[in-house]
């Protein structure tokens, strides 16, 4: 009884650990967002290891069949015998197949674009603040420009200038979303770099740019980490809106929203499941993101920790 | 550095402050913070710098030290800290002097280390900006000097985060850093304010030991008469961006010469006179921005005159202590 107690409080109280640990910890108290990231977990995985999980290569149409084409869910394939668990689309694709794809092609899309855009963004909102004056005030009204379009105009402005495909999808998803994190990294940095540790840095001897990125980014995270959560799930879907319209991804390898607009027409004639399941993936994908995003936005919120 | 340094110096002292100007160019006019400082610390010597918020008393030490943030700007006076004018560094060999031969402890321990990082970063950071050491050395002089402010189980505070540590470790941590170099030189700005009186205590009889050992000079930057009287060697009070009053703590405190000096120490609560109302300035501090003509503190002085309409220049009225006033003399309320 005496001998225990104050080593191991001591220690104890310094196992409550990292900030992160504790917002880790916080995360897993809702059970929604565990549910989401459970979710978006295995999508990621699934979509990770599509070729070696689904039963055809929905971009080789040396696979494809057209004989097959338009089939219901639960057909069998006359060649092979494999059942069409969700039926196939307008060139004889199993659909199992390519809404994996497709889910591979929106993620990377998505996650890239929103990864690059955040390291970018950030950087020049970090800059922004650090140089202050004109340039500050030159990015900062052309970020204001950026941001006041319609987000789905300049796309396809973009878009119609760069021609298809996924690169430049992706390019024109990180010159649209950039500006988002250049602004919050800005602001914040402008708040931390008021703060006293900042003085006390400088006083120190640290050089302006270790300043900025040791001890001001890492105080800037928070925030730029629930936008990322959530101009994943933006930038996936402005993906499958632009290929939904004809101008993303090309039709020979189709993402999610390629896959809803080629089953579009077939809706009247009773073939739903072309549009219906890609959509269906879309929807859990986007919610999965959003209740993990939430729960971000929640536990990493300043005004509501301690 | 140069062969300059072969020739004994004596008595030169750690930092001399002649004429130091500071002001803040605001858009609602210029605000004049420091005014015409002029102090220097002899190494081994504490200098209290006392004054009430907003008397200069920060700015000044952030002026040494090279901290002055836009707005503001030193816009005269030389900050000369074992004979170079450190006002007149580039960024870079300021840099080489900050936290090195000059370090900084600030007021607030819960706001000078940084949050997210932990001990251990930010005092191995500290160490190789100045010192080329792997991480792994840095981190036992880091350890060292933890253990040096009477900081137990060292090892365990360097992998805390702050906020796992209390408001008196933080503050020794702090120190700690300061002295990571054992710089010639420490600015103190109100360290211990914001620590219970007896974690103070206990850290200004660990400083106060450090300094002597160490040789190092100190000044300390407070708003507390007593904390200057138990501590420091020399004392210099501000009032709106002047040094009023400087010299031996002995001479100042026991025999103020300025009135505002003498207000000062009249308004601490003291036993002697207990059940009576509290004495304290009458007025209030000018504000900087509509300073008015001659004495600053005139229109709050008893024994303000005509001749107060101008500025009055500090006068060495005994050895060692010089006072800003044009009618010095012994308290004459007691």
């Amino acid at each position: 009884m005496n001998a225990i107690p104050k080593t191991a409080t001591a220690s104890v109280g310094l196992q409550a650990q990292s900030p992160w640990r504790r917002v880790a910890v916080e995360f897993t108290r809702s059970p929604s967002a565990m549910l989401g990231l459970v979710v978006l977990m295995i999508i990621i995985l699934v979509a990770a290891l599509a070729p070696w999980i689904v039963v055809q290569n929905p971009y080789d149409l040396m696979q494809l069949n057209v004989m097959d084409a338009r089939m219901a869910p639960g057909s069998p394939n006359m060649d092979t015998g494999y059942t069409y668990w969700l039926g196939t689309d307008g060139q004889g694709r199993d659909l199992v197949s390519a809404i994996i794809y497709g889910l591979r092609i929106s993620l990377w899309v998505g996650i890239g674009s929103a990864l690059i855009a955040a390291v970018i963004g950030t950087l020049l909102g970090l800059a922004s603040a650090y140089a202050g004056g004109w340039v500050d005030a030159l990015l900062m009204r052309f970020v204001d420009l950026l941001l006041s379009f319609p987000v789905i105009l300049m796309a396809l402005m973009i878009l119609a200038w760069l021609g298809k495909g996924v690169g430049n999808v992706m390019l024109t998803l990180v010159l649209l979303e950039w500006a988002y994190y250049a602004r919050t990294a800005r602001g914040q940095a402008l708040t931390e770099s008021r703060r006293e540790y900042v003085d006390a840095a400088r006083g120190q001897g640290i050089g302006p740019w270790r300043i900025v990125i040791g001890h001001i980014l890492p105080n800037c995270l928070p925030p730029l980490i629930v936008i990322g959560a959530l101009q994943i799930a933006r930038a996936i879907t402005l993906e499958a809106t632009l290929s939904f319209l004809g101008l993303g991804v090309p039709v020979t390898e189709p993402s999610l929203g390629l896959l809803i607009a080629n089953g579009f027409q077939y809706m009247l004639s009773n073939e739903y499941w072309i549009s219906l399941f890609p959509g269906l993936a879309l929807l859990i994908t986007i919610v999965a993101i959003n209740l993990v995003g939430d729960r971000l936005r929640d536990v990493l919120n300043p005004r509501l920790q301690r | 550095m140069s062969h300059l340094e072969a020739i004994p110096m004596a008595e030169q002292p750690t930092l001399d402050v002649r004429g130091l100007c500071t002001s803040f160019y605001t858009r609602a006019g210029v605000l004049p913070a420091v005014r015409d400082v002029s102090l220097s610390v002899q190494p081994g010597r504490i200098l209290g710098l006392v004054g009430e918020s907003g008397s200069g008393k920060s700015v000044t030490g952030f002026s040494i030290l090279g901290l002055v943030d836009e707005p503001g700007r030193i816009s005269a006076g030389q900050v000369l800290f074992k004979g170079r004018d450190l006002t007149k560094l580039t960024a870079s060999q300021l840099r080489d002097v900050q936290g090195n031969r000059v370090a900084m402890i600030f007021q607030d321990p819960m706001m000078t280390l940084n949050p997210v990082l932990r001990v251990d970063t930010q005092m191995v950071e500290a160490v190789r900006a100045h010192r080329p050491v792997s991480k792994r050395e840095a981190r036992e002089h880091a350890s060292r000097t933890l253990a040096l402010m009477g900081i137990a189980s060292p090892e365990e505070r360097l992998r805390a985060y702050p906020h796992q540590l209390s408001g008196g470790m933080r503050q020794r941590v702090a120190i700690a850093i300061a002295l990571l170099h054992a710089p010639d030189l420490i600015i103190a700005d109100e360290p211990t304010t914001a620590l219970d009186v007896t974690i103070q205590a206990q850290i200004l009889s660990e400083v106060q030991k450090l300094v002597r050992e160490q040789g190092t000079s100190l000044i300390w930057i407070t708003h507390d008469l007593s904390v200057v009287a138990g501590l420091a060697d020399d004392v210099a009070v501000m009032y709106a961006g002047r040094i009023v009053e400087q010299g031996s703590v002995a001479d100042v405190l026991d025999r103020p010469q300025h009135p505002y000096t003498q207000g000062l120490i009249d308004s601490l609560p003291s036993r002697n006179r207990r059940g009576q109302r509290l004495r304290q300035i009458p007025g209030m501090a000018p504000d900087l921005l509509s300073m008015p003509e001659g004495c600053a503190f005139a229109a709050r002085c008893p024994r303000s005159s005509s001749v107060c309409a101008q500025e009055p220049a500090p006068r060495e009225i005994a050895p060692g202590q010089t006072v800003r006033c044009f009618h010095p003399g012994a308290a004459d309320v007691q």
